[in-house]
């Protein structure tokens, strides 16, 4: 029936069926009477007797959903994508209101914590606003206003307190400043590693565009830098270290030593080499010829050259390159837990070595909201450079 | 302006300019012409230090162009490409005012010579002023080029074949705005070229060059009347030199002054080469001339093209 319909949305129409059969078949939330043993699978439709009204709402959300579907193509993506929206924080919510009715009727060490169907649906439902917002062709100033809104609806519910009976923000509750401090600390590093990145990547980048001699010999090097695992190389950086400390007594004293954040931020910052460094290569060495003759011929200096033309036409790809090292950081980032470096990543193995899955996910989570805003910030950004130097595909009539 | 003494230059054992000397002087059009290799091109980046010379010298108003500052030197030169390479950032403005903001004009001084070369290249200033180069077509694009290179009043211009991309039409149309600002403004340019038409149509002096060396060097109707050798003759064509030479010359200068003969008629500015063309078509022996507002000027004799008259006044 949806193929007959050539003016069936095909991607958001599935994406819609797999929503609603995950929310159906998948347990929403799994209960248990305390932390201590492990839950039970709930499905939605089996919390119908105590949360009527609030089920009946989802379930609505999810016809409206399905129907939409077959609206005009602007319009499909228009109404999915807002009812995408709204369903997500409204999962969230049916969720809470289930866990705090099982605190009531049962015992208050009971424990709801959300399961498969939620994840799946709500992920499912993430990119439907993804999507939609592509087939409106949405502007950065439209996306920006979506994210802000989910933003604002998320960061109202879990300020409103209907959620806290979940297991998942009880476990936040008791660590507030564990958390946060993990958060800090996590920024911490990729600040420090993304600005070593930055500080020696568009000089080498610059340098490998304007000596092909060195781009030869550096974008290899760093392409092999890149392939080595991360728990290896920030073993090969442990030895070095420690010595570099023992010999150097002033070194050691200064924080230097072969765990903890300094080869952390020494490992981030290789791993982020490759991609800036490739990008500003790109960005500079893909420049017309025709331009950068011009610029030599009527008079510029090696200087102005580089901030007037070159630059600001390379933008866009080193841009592009930045996002990629940014994102990339902030992900590996938690594996440098391993060597004693903190941040989210330690929070992540402690859910891990104690089996606590909503510890896990209190490390998870953050990391991958700070990965998406950070990404998409950068896309912005890169959008917006791309459009100033018209050198977006479409643009280009020469 | 320009004096090349004895400039060499070689790339890996091969000579690409050989001990070459060549006087440009103030207000000429000087046209760099040859094939493909022949050294025209690295011959036009010499002057404004592209491509640097092994061995001679080059001066540019007397002062050997190796002893001052390369980007003040570039300053007081224009220079045009036939990539064009306008910055796709910058407006049409600020891409002509590239050479004035180097040079530090006040913001006045600079928008006023910005207008002034848009409207001398027939782009209305309040319609391009602030477009984009992607917004322009081809010719636009190669107009604000030469407006760009114009725009610090430099005392040379250089062009590195402005045209070679552009359509017939349009490269005529440019040609003739080059022509005509060449005349109005008196600044000296040197362009290289690969067409012997553009050469023939806008040089003041024609230098024909051959791996390194100059086979000739002669204002465009000496070149045809007085090729130097074999290997000039060559690179004219032989077959339609006459043809070229007709192309040089107006119907005015060849018409008898008599009473129109009816039939087609011809503007005096109009070359010989159209007039051949005009009655070969209608299988006449005379057309008529008309001058610049359209009145009849006088009449043109077949005849007269191919032996200059001795007696006027002929019957039709």
């Amino acid at each position: 029936m949806m193929l007959a319909n050539p003016r069936v949305n095909l991607v958001l129409g599935v994406l819609a069926w797999l929503a609603t059969a995950a929310l159906c078949g998948l347990p929403f939330v799994s209960s248990a009477p305390n932390r201590l043993v492990a839950g039970e699978g709930v499905v939605l439709l089996a919390l119908w007797p105590t949360l009527g009204w609030p089920v009946t709402f989802v379930a609505v959300g999810l016809v409206a959903l399905l129907s939409s579907v077959w609206l005009t193509p602007r319009g499909s993506a228009v109404a999915c994508g807002g009812l995408a929206l709204l369903l997500m924080p409204a999962l969230l919510w049916l969720a809470g209101a289930q866990a705090a009715s099982a605190v009531r009727a049962a015992a208050p060490l009971a424990t709801t914590s959300l399961a498969g169907g939620f994840w799946l649906a709500t992920l499912l439902l993430g990119l439907m606003v993804a999507e939609s917002l592509q087939r409106w062709r949405a502007g950065a100033a439209a996306r920006a206003a979506v994210g802000l809104l989910g933003l604002v609806l998320f960061g109202g519910l879990l300020a409103s307190g209907a959620c806290d009976a979940l297991s998942l923000l009880k476990e936040a509750a008791n660590r507030p400043e564990g958390l946060a401090s993990a958060v800090a600390r996590h920024l911490h590093i990729v600040g420090l590693a993304l600005a070593c990145t930055l500080c020696l990547g568009l000089p080498l980048g610059w340098l490998a565009a304007h000596r092909p001699g060195v781009g030869r010999a550096l974008l290899p090097v760093l392409n092999v830098l890149q392939t080595i695992p991360s728990i290896a190389l920030f073993g090969l950086l442990m030895a070095p270290l420690a010595w570099l400390a023992n010999t150097v007594p002033v070194l050691g004293r200064a924080g230097i030593s072969g765990v903890g954040m300094v080869p952390a931020v020494l490992a981030l910052t290789l791993y982020g080499l490759l991609p800036v460094v490739r990008a500003t290569w790109a960005g500079l060495t893909q420049l017309p010829p025709g331009v950068l003759q011009a610029a030599r011929g009527l008079g510029m200096s090696a200087g102005q050259r580089l901030l007037r033309v070159e630059l600001p036409l390379a933008l866009p790809v080193v841009l592009g390159g930045v996002r990629t090292a940014a994102v990339q950081t902030i992900g590996l980032a938690a594996v440098t837990a391993l060597i004693g470096a903190g941040g989210l990543g330690a929070v992540i193995f402690e859910g891990l070595f104690s089996a606590a899955q909503d510890v896990v996910l209190l490390g998870v989570l953050p990391l991958v909201a700070l990965g998406a805003a950070t990404g998409s910030a950068l896309q912005t950004l890169t959008d917006w450079a791309q459009r100033a130097t018209h050198s977006h595909p479409g643009a280009v009539h020469d | 302006m320009i004096e090349f003494k004895g400039v060499s230059k070689s790339y890996g054992g091969t000579l690409a300019i050989d001990t070459l000397h060549l006087t440009v002087t103030r207000g000429e059009l000087v046209v760099l012409i040859g094939a493909s290799g022949s050294g025209k091109s690295t011959l036009l980046k010499m002057i404004n230090r592209l491509e640097t010379h092994d061995a001679g010298e080059i001066l540019f108003d007397g002062q050997n162009i190796t002893t001052v500052n390369v980007q003040a030197l570039r300053l007081r030169m224009g220079y045009a490409i036939q990539s064009v390479g306008l910055f796709p950032h910058w407006t049409v403005a600020r891409n002509i005012a590239t050479v004035p903001k180097l040079l530090g004009w006040a913001a006045p001084r600079m928008a006023a010579r910005v207008d002034e070369l848009l409207a001398l290249f027939d782009l209305p200033p309040d319609l391009y002023r602030h477009r984009y180069p992607h917004e322009l077509s081809g010719g636009q694009q190669q107009r604000v080029g030469v407006a760009r290179a114009l725009a610090g009043n430099p005392d040379l211009l250089l062009m590195d074949e402005p045209f070679g991309a552009l359509d017939p039409v349009i490269r005529s149309a440019l040609q003739g705005e080059v022509q005509r600002i060449h005349r109005a403004t008196g600044t000296t340019i040197v362009m290289v070229t690969h067409d012997l038409d553009e050469a023939l149509r806008l040089a003041t002096r024609i230098v024909l060059l051959d791996h390194g060396r100059v086979l000739q060097m002669a204002a465009p109707m000496d070149l045809l009347a007085h090729p130097a050798n074999a290997q000039v003759l060559d690179f004219l064509g032989r077959s339609d030199l006459g043809i070229k030479r007709l192309s040089l010359q107006t119907v005015l200068s060849l018409a008898r002054v008599q009473s129109p003969c009816g039939g087609p008629r011809l503007s005096g500015s109009a070359t010989l080469r159209e007039a051949v063309s005009l009655l070969a078509q209608h299988s006449l022996t005379a057309v008529d001339v008309t001058d610049a507002s359209g009145a009849h000027a006088g009449v043109l004799h077949a005849a007269d093209i191919f032996q200059p008259p001795v007696s006027r006044g002929a019957a039709c």
